[in-house]
């Protein structure tokens, strides 16, 4: 059973740049996105800055609307949803967001802030509520006295279980985590993902777990999607897409990321120059301009994602295996439930 | 041996006192304004006589020190014969009242349309930012003697003059802030979780931004207490013969030519003082508070 689909999302920025200077451009953050997340499973999206990411994200909690593209939670499109249908999502989906310092109010007790989702949607006395609130510091590790403190008497790690606290206060179905723990102390992020994960096995949650921690990733997700500039490159099961990447932005990425071991080698690969403007990307493959394995077919024709042994890669190196563009969301599905 | 030297100085106690005396609160300022303060509350307690009703037969007698005076009349009496410290007292209440009230009023008014403007942006935003840039293209002392015109002097009448002239600093102030704000994470959760434009605005904009308003109330403070001056002064303010500071300015600077000195001199430390004191107390509450407001 999937919690949400996303079918083909698109996002669009409008740039205008001088008064003078050209057309106005767009910036395309996400494009042509298709996912899936099953029941309390795990989904990582990994990329560089840019890539599209942190926008996903806003679009699956609604801070963005999508330029096209649909999003269908529990198999309903949310364009198509009701008033009560959408409260219903709103309580569905929480977040928990990359800074601890900037994501809770200074200026409300800890109390107030856990138990702000639940008195703005549900008819809930303050003995409930309160209630709710020691539950829920109990759950994530933090002492009942914590509730009557201000968030500037915790540090970054107990502010992020402050913030994961919030996001459960209504049980939800699916939570974005937008790198939770790229602002952490090494030492925490440990923690704070094993946190993560208990609440993952005992609440059966999904995630959607958005990270440049390529290690917090693969840990985390039982599926991982790698973004180049608003698309997807690469998509499959965690274990198998971190072990043998096939798209070589993927190789990249993976190849940079910091060995377990220190003795450990591995091959490098190396990407010259910077991630193109979003708004005027490459022709072709978005990723050939950087690509050590380019040739020329690249430049001029976009790849498709393609199913190649259980995975999904966009990229022409594969297209000599017999592969057929199979409509995206319902792969995406098959992946998940394999 | 410069170093033993150095220890010693910042080490002595004389050092210490001056340090915190100096860099932490502005003592002065606190005085003079806690002074005024007091006076302004107990000034029925504290006056010696009537300020409004002089003895004609006493007229223009002055300071007990001067050949003429009398303890009587410790700072000399006016054209009327009234006693210029009843007056003083009296002055600094309707200075204090006018001053905080007229604050108050334009810091709601300002922090309450800044917020919208911020939060909301869009139309509201274009309205409200462009109804400022018409606001401060105006002089504002030209447009508050515009407005004492046309709706008549009375005391709560310059309050409200005052609060309408200087609130578009606090828009301005706080729509910015509020710019910043709405980016912030904890609002980001706030639409998230649910949370109503109004209930945003209420809990999560309004408390964050209290602060910068308190801030630039402190320094609006000395502003709108010369501007209240300025309009008792030039017979728009609070009418005769309530004794505003600016009013016993204008009544007594024709006794300045004949030598009458008390009449002006009084009220003008009086009016100097205090805000030289409300600024010096703004600078200070400025610096310590909101390190983003130094550029102000």
């Amino acid at each position: 059973m999937t919690v949400i689909e996303a079918a083909g999302l698109t996002k669009h920025f409008s740039a205008r740049r001088g008064v003078f200077v050209g057309k106005p451009g767009t910036v395309r953050a996400v494009d042509g996105v298709s996912f899936a997340i099953g029941n309390g499973t795990t989904l990582g999206i990994v990329g560089e800055s840019g890539c599209g990411k942190t926008t996903t994200a806003k679009l699956v909690l609604g801070l963005e609307e999508p330029t096209s593209g649909s999003i269908c939670f529990e198999g309903r499109d949310l364009r198509q949803l009701d008033a009560a249908g959408r409260r219903r999502y709103r309580k569905s989906v929480q977040a928990v967001f990359q800074d601890p310092y900037a994501s809770l109010n200074p200026r409300m007790r800890i109390s107030a802030i856990i138990a702000e989702p639940l008195i703005t949607n549900e008819k809930v006395t303050a003995g409930q509520a309160r209630h709710r609130v020691d539950e829920l510091l109990e759950l994530v590790g933090l002492p009942a006295h914590a509730a009557d403190l201000f968030p500037h008497e915790f540090s970054g790690g107990q502010r992020q279980r402050i913030a994961i606290a919030r996001a459960l206060a209504l049980s939800p179905k699916l939570v974005v985590l937008d790198e939770p723990v790229s602002a952490l102390d090494v030492s925490i992020r440990a923690q704070i993902l094993n946190l993560l994960r208990d609440l993952q096995a005992q609440l059966g949650l999904s995630y959607l777990f958005i990270a440049h921690d390529l290690a917090a990733v693969a840990h985390m997700s039982h599926t991982i999607a790698v973004m180049y500039l608003g698309k997807i490159v690469e998509m499959g099961e965690a274990r198998a897409l971190a072990r043998a990447p096939k798209h070589p932005y993927t190789e990249a990425l993976f190849s940079a990321a910091l060995p377990s071991h220190p003795d450990e080698r591995r091959e490098e690969v190396l990407l010259p120059g910077e991630v193109p403007s979003p708004i005027e990307p490459p022709s072709g493959c978005r990723f050939h301009p950087r690509c050590p394995r380019a040739f020329t077919r690249c430049a001029g024709e976009v790849p498709a994602l393609r199913n190649l042994e259980g995975r999904l890669v966009a990229c022409h190196l594969y297209d000599a295996a017999e592969t057929d563009p199979a409509p995206l969301p319902l792969m995406a599905a098959q992946i998940m439930r394999t | 041996m410069s170093i033993p030297a150095e220890i010693a100085r910042r080490s002595s106690p004389l050092a210490a006192v001056r340090k915190v005396r100096m860099r932490d609160y502005p003592v002065i300022p606190l005085a003079i304004l806690g002074i005024v303060t007091l006076v302004a509350i107990f000034a029925n307690q504290l006056a010696p006589h009537n300020p409004e009703v002089g003895i004609l037969t006493a007229r223009f007698k002055p300071p007990f020190w001067q050949h003429g005076g009398s303890t009587e009349y410790l700072l000399g009496t006016d054209q009327l014969g009234r006693d210029v410290l009843s007056r003083l007292i009296f002055g600094a209440r309707i200075s204090m009242v006018v001053g905080f009230t007229a604050v108050i009023f334009a810091g709601a008014l300002g922090t309450f349309l800044g917020i919208l403007s911020g939060y909301l942006g869009g139309w509201v935003d274009q309205v409200v930012m462009r109804l400022t840039d018409t606001w401060l293209a105006l002089p504002a002392l030209t447009f508050a003697i515009f407005l004492a015109a046309i709706v008549g002097p009375s005391m709560w009448n310059i309050v409200i003059i005052l609060g309408v002239t200087y609130w578009t600093r606090y828009a301005r102030v706080i729509r910015g802030e509020v710019l910043a704000l709405k980016e912030r994470e904890f609002v980001r959760l706030a639409i998230v979780a649910g949370c109503s434009k109004w209930t945003i605005m209420r809990h999560h904009i309004l408390p964050n931004v209290i602060n910068s308003a308190i801030v630039l109330g402190s320094l609006m403070l000395g502003v709108v207490i010369i501007a209240e001056a300025t309009l008792s002064f030039l017979g728009v303010g609070v009418p005769p013969p309530q004794p505003a500071w600016g009013l016993m300015l204008s009544d007594g600077k024709q006794g300045l030519m004949v030598g009458y000195w008390w009449l002006t001199v009084f009220p003008g430390l009086g009016i100097m003082l205090l805000v030289l004191s409300a600024n010096l107390l703004g600078d200070w509450l400025r610096v310590k508070l909101d390190p983003q407001l130094r550029q102000l």
